[in-house]
């Protein structure tokens, strides 16, 4: 039989009436043999009845107009992917962005004077005519007694032109 | 058909505004009833609520139904009443958990709408009055997790496991929470459960 003990649990939803079959039954058979829970379980049943009582208050007039208004002012929440979702701008500009690669890309490369069109970096490819060339700018960039004249007043690039100029 | 409270957060999800306003409309009264037997101020169980509201509808992108929509929502609606009661409790005045009961702006609120209309005879009127103050301090002074336990119960009508994971305990303790709260409540009315 079940003990008063573990009436406690059962007492309140036995009340509410939301007990299997089985355990109301249970519950039951040991009110039936407990005048003490017996007593208790009809209190409850009173103050159950006695909270019944309470009104109920009605939210304010303005209440749902005040929500709505909370609401309306909710920033737009947008996920992470839509950050790349294309916008009318973005996509030209992409496309433009594309075109111009693409042209300057398929552009031919401008030959440098003298330059012929078989020339490849490859020194097996280098013409026998052209290595006096390459020998004297060789020793001209390595001609310690040039690193001691002043540096010119235009800057680095004008250096580089020079020393095209010079070969 | 009515659709359940389940769809209609899942249509507000899919940007569905008209559902939004349909919760609204089904929870707003038991909301602020639950926050006001809370918080025991009209003016602020509203703005609970509103709170409430406002945080379902920001979470509506995520929500997935795990749970029933009444647990997800008074599990809100509960942590927002406890940190406010938290929050506000260094500036209420201290008010006596013994204090005799007297009828506060709210107290007279309920009185004129509930009872003046259906009891002219004034003697009646004042001892119904004395009765509702009784049962209103009788729950006020329950510990706060015990009368969320008896207001999710007796007003709100959730199941014991809806309860118990608002509340985050087991069901047993949940039990064993509101025996206790009642077992309070029996001896805080015993004047009335002994006339009744």
């Amino acid at each position: 039989m079940m003990s008063c003990w573990r009436m406690e649990k059962q007492m309140l939803p036995y009340v509410d009436g939301r007990l299997k079959v089985s355990e109301q039954r249970e519950v039951e058979a040991h009110l039936a043999d407990c005048a003490a829970c017996r007593l208790r379980v009809n209190e409850f049943r009173a103050v159950s009845g006695l909270l019944d009582e309470l009104p109920q208050i009605e939210p304010s007039g303005a209440f749902d107009a005040r929500v709505r208004a909370r609401v309306a002012a909710e920033p737009v929440k947008q996920s992470w992917w839509a950050a790349f979702a294309p916008s009318p701008r973005a996509a030209l500009a992409a496309s433009m962005l594309l075109l111009a690669t693409i042209w300057i890309g398929s552009r031919p490369a401008p030959k440098m004077p003298g330059e012929s069109q078989n020339a490849a970096v490859n020194p097996a490819n280098i013409d026998p005519n052209d290595l006096p060339v390459l020998e004297n700018y060789d020793i001209l960039a390595n001609f310690e007694p040039l690193t001691d004249l002043p540096q010119p007043v235009q800057g680095d690039d004008s250096d580089e032109v020079d020393g095209n100029q010079a070969m | 058909m009515a659709r359940s409270d389940v769809q209609l957060m899942l249509d507000v999800k899919a940007g569905d505004e008209q559902s939004f306003a349909l919760l609204l409309q089904r929870y707003r009264s038991p909301l602020v009833n639950f926050l006001y037997r809370m918080v025991r101020n009209r003016e602020q169980a509203e703005d609970l609520a509103q709170e409430v509201f406002i945080r379902v509808y920001r979470a509506r992108a995520d929500y997935v139904p795990s749970a029933k929509f009444t647990t997800w929502l008074f599990r809100i609606a509960t942590n927002l009443a406890l940190n406010s009661l938290r929050d506000t409790r260094h500036q209420r005045t201290e008010i006596s958990l013994d204090a005799p009961v007297t009828a506060d702006a709210d107290d007279r609120e309920e009185r004129t709408l509930d009872v003046a209309d259906k009891h002219p005879d004034i003697e009646q009127h004042l001892v119904e009055e004395a009765r509702k103050a009784m049962i209103k301090h009788a729950i006020d002074k329950l510990p706060e997790k015990q009368r969320v336990a008896v207001l999710l119960h007796k007003y709100q009508e959730l199941d014991y496991g809806e309860i118990a994971k608002i509340l985050s305990c087991s069901e047993s303790a949940l039990k064993s929470l509101l025996f206790r709260a009642y077992e309070t409540l029996r001896v805080e009315l015993a004047p009335l459960v002994a006339k009744g």
